[in-house]
């Protein structure tokens, strides 16, 4: 029996109708929900895809040929045992014309066209040279003496490549994925014997000691991320000593100092823009000021350019998120520190940023992990270069991991796209490393804020 | 399985030793009472004695809750609305309820009202019309905003917007509308016409309410159900807290001539 | 700050309480000055920006007319033709394509974690999500070059071609997604739980609440992260540097390979460039037209968010 009141229509009390419209209703609820988690399964599946993607091209079985296998040039084919003179030596047994190929590419930075006329001690200035070779030019020197300008010269990693390159000559004939590797095997042997005589088969890491340490070469069986990483932690190093400061600062201002005046209102309206701003405008920003106004300070496509380039990137954020943390402290702790008699930045430095530091280095790591990873603005400040030696100081020339990853990954032979895995995943390695530091940091900091 | 309602000589409700948890929590224990139909019952009681989460969990609204969990009765119409198979929504759509302060919907206020009834599927434009104005009208709100049904309802005043509000609820044609202390964000002529309107209301609904004011419910509850709190020294230093229900009775009865000294105490205003 | 003068003359003197003369803290005002330079690098920066690109835009106006770069729909520097259409459209694709899989997924994601998934599943699902957010772009790109596009080509064919627009949209969007996901799901959680609960007590579905109470509230909020997402889409160079093709191409065919206006700005840069060409003057054109561009649509999206914030506090 129905209570129903007397009231408009009698629809809404047919009941039989409305338990159908209920099922109904329930099933689409479900069928919605199920698609909304599809969403993050989604998400969680392309993540998995990109991890897969990499290490696939990173591990796997290689083809490869050899001028002159490593085990015939050293014990155990070990090139990396060997001392700078014996290296020097192999390079002049097996190919002495080409001894003064290697000293124009490695040791001369100026035209090429001259290299060949200048004396030694004008084509390579401040480097070490043997008695009586300096006013003579490279034709001038025998093979003994150009192998002996390459040895004193060179740091042993760099004649271990040239090695690498032009003696033992590998040259990868094919390359295979982790998944053909472990499932395909014997398809991977039917092309092995259809490969040229001489040709081996085994099992490659990509990613190795070997590839952490070695510089970059023009052949991807020898090439290696050193010069790139070394490049990375210089810029990202000066970028954390000058974005830092600067940025922490900008926060206290406009967060203990600023009054609501419209200069201030528009200093924070302007951050807030600036962070939307395309990181490759930055690039564009970069080239005109640092490195061609400013060149004389900053020796134009030089790190230092780079570092204030990606300090102006990522300034915003690590402005807003300083912000953020700064505003967290209760204002009770201020009203404290003012009640004992400090003065204001007595207060801000020995209250305020004391117990924002968690909050302010969270924001740091998410700004730094995001100029470790920046790519487009370095090209345009000049990172693209093929450069082998390790960058020396602020004003040197460099090369960082995510330009040799864009490097690699827009050749289109196989065994550069293997390459560019290995490069993947030793950026991702140094952003886990930073990550991880900066979190213990934290931790620590709010440890202490706590004891 | 699912709801059919019931009329006759039995309750409205009947809460059967209901407790609530929240997490591991004790909210409240070992609630027995029998609501009448077609009255207004009002539950009173100090600040944490479970008065709200009672009527929530009449309704099941303390199923949103995550942590919450319900032990104990709750009947309706002859089922026991925490049985596996009865459908939360099904039984919120049986009993409404309107809340502290008032929430419409952003959107029009004939949207507002027609909001319940597009749910059950009534699209037909003329029914829709009908519906929102016997709601308004039932609500007293008729004649204030006949001309303006297009305006939002955010803009009204806090005392339209809860009788909106109720307009929104009877939309649906409840049996028992549930009401949370409905006049504690009102000023006191809001209030009274809040408190007219229930009393008109009663005649069709069920009615109970939560409410910290004692003339309120002098005022307007047939029947007033007195919460209050237990204690309980567990260690030292730490005290277990959890609602009960003290004392059931015909308002008169309760606010003349309690049973215990606890209402009493209450009520003449010497705690809570 | 007034002081009363010290009667020095009286025996009492220096036992009255010192006066309260302000002293001077030279700490105070120097760090206070170091702070506002802090703040001031911001306006400098966009100082600098504005500078460089309108001046070397001026510059390369003088010799391109701007209705030629607005309008014409050739792309070819070597020819003296510099219309931003064929690039133009290649970016347009790709942030349509990035804002298709971005969207539906990052709202379906948002709508997830705010209004389905207990606390402590959405505790662990929110940061996979966002590592997402925090792989390098050059990543993507090497992604969509040697995933995304082979699975594209083994699906639609050979027409798919080695470089397309679609793959680098396509990633582009599971890039974009975290951003719009966490955006949507902040505009959802500000919607107040009292608007929930008048839904759920009318007898509404989890799902009606949401669809018909929840993201409509929340539309503006909702609506700016639209446009959050838009312009790093419209901003972004790896993915489409390497996967979207290498040369201005005007065409409407996803799977044809079209350089977008940071691709072509990416490109250039990577040869030795003679500064004083025009091409090296047309980076600051296409990166003046970039920046305007994101300017609008982040103004844009703040406009709408904080009118959003005034309307639930």
């Amino acid at each position: 029996m129905s209570a129903a009141p007397e009231t408009a229509g009698g629809v809404i009390h047919d009941e039989a109708a409305y338990k159908r419209g209920l099922r109904l209703r329930t099933w689409r609820g479900t069928a919605w929900q199920n698609f909304f988690l599809l969403a993050i399964v989604a998400g969680i599946a392309a993540l998995i895809a990109l991890g897969f993607t990499v290490v696939n091209d990173a591990f796997g079985y290689v083809i490869a040929t050899y001028e002159t296998p490593a085990a015939e040039l050293a014990p155990n084919g070990d090139l990396n045992g060997l001392s700078n003179a014996e290296l020097a030596q192999i390079l002049t047994e097996h190919t002495p014309s080409r001894l003064a190929v290697y000293i124009r590419d490695y040791l001369y930075s100026g035209d090429p066209a001259e290299f060949a006329k200048l004396p030694m001690s004008q084509a390579l200035p401040g480097a070490t040279l043997l008695p009586g070779a300096e006013n003579r030019t490279v034709r001038e020197l025998n093979d003994e003496q150009q192998a002996a300008i390459l040895g004193d010269n060179l740091s042993q990693p760099v004649l271990v490549t040239i090695v690498e390159d032009n003696v033992v000559g590998e040259s990868i004939y094919q390359t295979f994925s982790l998944t053909e590797s472990l499932v395909n095997r014997a398809g991977i042997e039917a092309e092995l014997a259809s490969a040229p005589e001489g040709a081996t088969l085994s099992f490659r890491s990509w990613v190795s000691l070997d590839f952490l340490l070695s510089p970059p070469s023009a052949n991807p069986a020898t090439t290696g991320a050193r010069v790139a990483l070394l490049g990375s932690l210089w810029v990202t190093a000066l970028t954390i000593l000058i974005a830092f400061p600067i940025g922490v600062g900008a926060a206290i201002y406009l967060e203990e100092y600023a009054a609501p005046t419209r200069f201030n209102r528009f200093i924070e309206i302007n951050i807030r823009n600036l962070a939307g701003v395309p990181s490759i405008v930055y690039g564009i920003l970069g080239l005109a000021v640092f490195v061609r106004a400013l060149a004389t300070f900053t020796g134009g496509r030089s790190i230092l350019s780079a570092a204030l380039t990606m300090s102006l990137l990522i300034l915003p954020v690590v402005i807003i998120n300083a912000q953020e943390a700064i505003r967290a402290v209760p204002l009770s702790l201020r009203e404290a520190s003012y009640g004992v008699g400090a003065t204001k930045w007595q207060t801000i430095w020995r209250v305020v940023l004391r117990s924002a530091t968690p909050g302010i280095l969270t924001g740091v790591i998410l700004a730094i992990s995001r100029a470790i990873g920046e790519t487009a603005p370095l090209l345009l400040v000049g990172a693209s270069t093929f450069i082998v030696s390790d960058p020396s100081g602020l004003l040197s020339k460099f090369t960082v991991l995510p330009i040799q990853i864009y490097n690699y990954t827009a050749r289109p032979q196989q065994p550069w796209r293997d390459a560019a895995a290995a490069a993947i995943l030793v950026l991702l390695l140094v952003l886990l490393l930073f990550n991880a530091t900066a979190i213990i940091m934290r931790q620590r900091a709010r440890r202490r804020l706590s004891a | 399985m699912s709801i059919t309602r019931e009329a006759g000589p039995a309750w409205a409700i009947e809460l059967n030793k209901l407790t609530v948890y929240y997490n591991d929590k004790l909210a409240v224990r070992d609630v027995d009472l029998k609501i009448e139909r077609q009255k207004i019952t009002a539950f009173i009681g100090p600040s944490g004695c479970g008065k709200s989460t009672v009527l929530r969990s009449i309704n099941r609204m303390n199923d949103l809750i995550p942590g919450a969990r319900v032990t104990g009765r709750v009947m309706y119409s002859g089922k026991n609305l925490y049985d596996t198979d009865i459908d939360a929504v099904e039984v919120r759509r049986h009993i409404g309820m309107v809340f502290q302060k008032p929430n419409p919907f952003p959107k029009s206020i004939f949207d507002n009202v027609a909001y319940g009834p597009r749910l059950l599927g009534i699209r037909d434009g003329k029914t829709l019309k009908q519906i929102v104005e016997q709601s308004l009208r039932a609500s007293f709100l008729w004649d204030e905003v006949k001309d303006d049904l297009k305006k939002s309802g955010l803009a009204l005043s806090g005392g339209q917007q809860q009788r909106l509000c109720i307009a929104r609820a009877i939309a649906v044609q409840p049996d028992v509308i549930l009401m949370d202390e409905p006049c504690s964000a009102l000023d006191p002529i809001a209030t009274q016409a809040i408190e007219e309107l229930m009393l008109e209301l009663v005649r069709q609904y069920t009615i109970i309410i939560v409410t910290h004011n004692m003339q309120q419910a002098q005022r307007v509850a047939d029947y007033t159900a007195f919460f209050n709190i237990r204690k309980e020294q567990e260690t030292a230093g730490n005290e277990r807290r959890w609602g009960l229900l003290a004392e059931h009775g015909a308002t008169e009865q309760i606010f003349n001539a309690p049973k215990l000294e606890e209402t009493e105490r209450y009520i003449s205003g010497e705690f809570g | 700050m007034s002081s009363r003068t010290l009667d020095l003359v009286s025996p009492g003197a220096q036992l009255r309480p010192r006066p309260m003369i302000r002293r001077l803290r030279p700490t105070e005002t120097i760090m206070r000055a170091v702070l506002l330079a802090c703040g001031v690098v911001s306006i400098a920066t966009t100082i600098g920006i504005v500078l460089v690109l309108g001046l070397e835009s001026l510059a390369f106006f003088r010799e391109v007319p701007l209705t030629d770069f607005l309008f014409s729909t050739t792309w070819q520097p070597r020819l003296g033709q510099f219309g931003i259409w064929p690039l133009l459209s290649a970016t347009l694709m790709t942030t349509t394509f990035a804002l298709l899989v971005s969207v539906p997924l990052g709202l379906a994601a948002a709508i997830y974690l705010s209004e389905y998934a207990h606390p402590r599943t959405r505790a662990t699902l929110k940061p996979v999500l966002e590592l997402l957010a925090g792989i390098p772009t050059v990543v993507y790109g090497f992604f969509a070059l040697t995933f995304m596009t082979p699975l594209l080509q083994a699906i639609f064919g050979p027409q798919v071609q080695v470089y397309n627009t679609f793959s680098a949209g396509l990633v582009m969007g599971i890039m974009i997604l975290p951003t719009i996901a966490s955006m949507s799901e902040d505009a959802l959680n500000a919607v107040p739980r009292a608007l929930r609960e008048a839904s759920y007590g009318l007898g509404a579905t989890r799902f009606e609440t949401i669809a018909k109470v929840v993201v409509p509230a929340a539309f503006s909020g909702l609506v700016a992260a639209f446009l959050i997402g838009m312009a790093r889409a419209v901003g972004e160079t790896m993915i489409v540097a390497l996967a979207a093709g290498a040369g201005p191409n005007m065409t409407l065919n996803p799977f044809e390979p079209a350089q977008t206006i940071t691709g072509y700005i990416a490109s250039i840069s990577g040869g030795d460039i003679s500064y004083d060409s025009l091409d090296y003057q047309s980076i600051f054109a296409l990166g003046l037209f970039l920046f305007l561009f994101t300017l609008v649509l982040n103004l844009v999206s703040q406009w709408i968010s904080r009118r959003f914030r005034e309307v639930y506090q």
